[in-house]
């Protein structure tokens, strides 16, 4: 704690990257070498030749035969499919979520209760066990109807395979388990608000919804949003499972074509490339949001997306400078 | 300039803010033990005390942040919190708690500045979602009191960016954006590095000196002296002594009043 106060300038004598010292030499530090950095270089660059190599030289790739499957109409109608269940799976589970985690953390006993029951039910049991017992309820309720209790007159009856589809059945089995996951997520975001931020906006006469929608969820966002990315990430490709049930989604797609033609592992590595292309996709939006997310507020645009991906030159440039002076925090 | 100059009321001698034997405890310990505390339009009150003497609680109870298990409290003579129905007390719903609340600012420890809103969506965020005033109006409002507390070229930092100083500033300017007619401070200079706490024990002297009717929970003995109408000295859950600074702070007549004031260097 010697800092000399009185000459404030006393620190800029000693700028970095100053001319040799009297005997000549620089005394900029010269960082030491990652250790066995060669080594592990070329061993990798080994292992990647190899790898290049056999899929270039093997020919049960066969890719000629992936090229022609790659676009063909099927596979790009099934690709199209896992999109859609993606979305709205996990809309189904980012709403019902936020209302069972919002639950969860209620004052009311009963609803928190609740809460507990759904998540501890839809988390136990298995997704592929759920869309199975969705797309089979018929077995159990032949029709379905809203009606007074206790099997008194119904207003309102269908049949239960003409609502049951194997869509809804996917969208039922994997929504409302991904809801339960979601909630926790929710949760945890919540609870990592300081109380204080409720309290201070409270004091200022904001309504407790208004407090949760304007001050508490946009910032438990900056925790929600890294694992809502796994979960999306993880949807793409759990929504092979929905294959089971006979529909038609990427995986059911190349698997359509290869009980015909016996090409199994070009199709299938059609399917994984699609597969890759996606989540590499997602990855990217994921990375920018939590970039927006932990530094500004939460508004959306196009162009922002466009000046965050590195193609742009300037990508990284704070909407709002930080201060000139810099260290008065 | 949020002092306009209301005349007179008919009720003039009504104290603003009125607490009758306040009791409350967390289970078994009874943290506040029939406080009665009245503060006038005007008036600057600050507690003092050591920890755990029920004062930060006892400045919670005003604006509801703490619910009592007897007593009552009002502000302007509504009571907060809590109505008369056939002869009891009872809670009142969360609506008519915020509709009280608007006219009661509060400052925290911990500044608690809405990280993810600049300074400006800071202090314009209630105005605009609880008065419903219009945002061209309450810009223009928030600008004279960042002004006010000399920060109006901070006006689109995010809080991150200020100093602690400079957030508890913001904070107090987004307090009396709502134009209270009461404003509570919660220590609120304790979370500062020293150097930081004269900038904002000057913004409140110069709240003071304006009239504003403040209520500080101070570990700032030399501002309770400077600034303050009246001293109350509060230790286990009850007002031991209440007056001047010049009687409280200079001439304590209770000895535990005594024993707390001689740690601090005179």
């Amino acid at each position: 704690m010697s800092i000399d106060t009185s000459r404030p300038g006393a620190r800029s004598e000693s700028p970095l990257g100053a001319a040799p010292t009297a005997a000549g030499r620089n005394d900029r530090i010269t960082p030491r070498p990652h250790p066995w950095g060669v080594v592990t270089w070329a061993i990798g660059l080994i292992l990647v030749a190899q790898l290049v190599y056999i899929l270039f030289t093997t020919p049960n790739f066969q890719w000629d035969v992936v090229g022609q499957w790659f676009l063909a109409g099927s596979v790009i109608k099934g690709l199209l499919t896992t999109l859609l269940l993606t979305v709205v799976c996990m809309a189904v589970g980012i709403v019902v979520g936020i209302v069972v985690a919002v639950l969860r953390l209620s004052r009311n006993r009963l609803l928190k209760a609740i809460a507990v029951a759904y998540i501890s039910f839809f988390r136990a049991i298995p997704v592929l066990v759920q869309l199975l017992f969705w797309y089979n309820l018929a077995a159990l309720f032949p029709t379905l109807s809203v009606g007074l209790p206790f099997g008194g007159p119904a207003f309102f009856s269908v049949h239960t395979n003409d609502v049951i589809t194997p869509f809804t059945a996917a969208i039922l089995g994997m929504g409302l388990s991904e809801a339960a996951f979601m909630a926790e997520i929710v949760r945890g975001g919540i609870l990592s608000v300081p109380p204080g931020q409720t309290e201070a906006s409270i004091a200022l006469g904001l309504s407790r919804p208004r407090t949760f929608f304007r001050v508490v969820l946009p910032q438990a966002m900056r925790f929600i949003i890294p694992p809502t990315g796994n979960q999306v990430i993880n949807m793409v490709k759990g929504t092979s499972l929905v294959s089971t049930i006979a529909m038609s989604e990427l995986l059911y797609s190349v698997e359509a074509v290869y009980q015909r033609t016996f090409e199994t592992i070009p199709l299938l590595i059609v399917a994984c490339l699609w597969y890759l292309i996606v989540t590499a996709v997602l990855f990217a939006g994921q990375t920018w949001i939590e970039a927006h997310f932990a530094q500004r507020r939460p508004s959306f645009s196009f162009r922002a997306f466009v000046g965050f991906l590195p193609i742009h030159p300037r990508a990284t440039r704070p909407r709002v400078p930080e201060p000139p002076t810099g260290g008065d925090v | 300039m949020s002092t306009e100059t209301v005349p007179a009321s008919t009720d003039v001698e009504e104290p603003l803010v009125v607490l009758r034997d306040i009791w409350k405890s967390y289970g078994e310990l009874t943290v506040l033990r029939g406080v009665d505390l009245d503060v006038r339009k005007g008036e600057v009150v600050t507690i003092i005390g050591p920890s755990g003497s029920g004062k930060t609680t006892l400045l919670r109870t005003i604006n509801h942040m703490e619910t009592v298990d007897r007593g009552t409290v009002s502000v302007g003579g509504r009571l907060v919190g809590y109505e008369w129905r056939r002869g009891r007390l009872h809670s009142t719903p969360d609506r008519e708690t915020s509709r009280i609340r608007r006219d009661i600012g509060m400052v925290f420890q911990q500044f608690n500045l809405f990280p993810h809103m600049t300074v400006l969506e800071n202090l314009i965020e209630a105005p605009r979602s609880v008065r419903r005033i219009p945002r061209a109006e309450a810009v223009a409002r928030a600008e004279g009191l960042l002004a006010r507390v000399g920060l109006l070229d901070k006006i689109d930092a995010y809080p991150r960016q200020l100093s602690g100083g400079q957030q508890q500033r913001v904070a107090i300017a987004r307090a009396l954006a709502m134009r209270p007619k009461v404003m509570l401070f919660d220590e609120p200079t304790s979370a500062l590095d020293p150097e930081l706490v004269g900038e904002v024990l000057a913004t409140m002297k110069d709240l003071a000196a304006d009239g504003t009717t403040m209520v500080v929970v101070t570990h700032e003995i030399a501002f309770a002296r400077e600034a303050a109408d009246r001293v109350v000295f509060m230790a286990g859950g009850v007002v031991v002594e209440s007056g001047t600074p010049a009687e409280v702070i200079d001439d304590p007549r209770e000895p535990r009043t005594r024993e707390f004031l001689s740690r601090f260097l005179r």
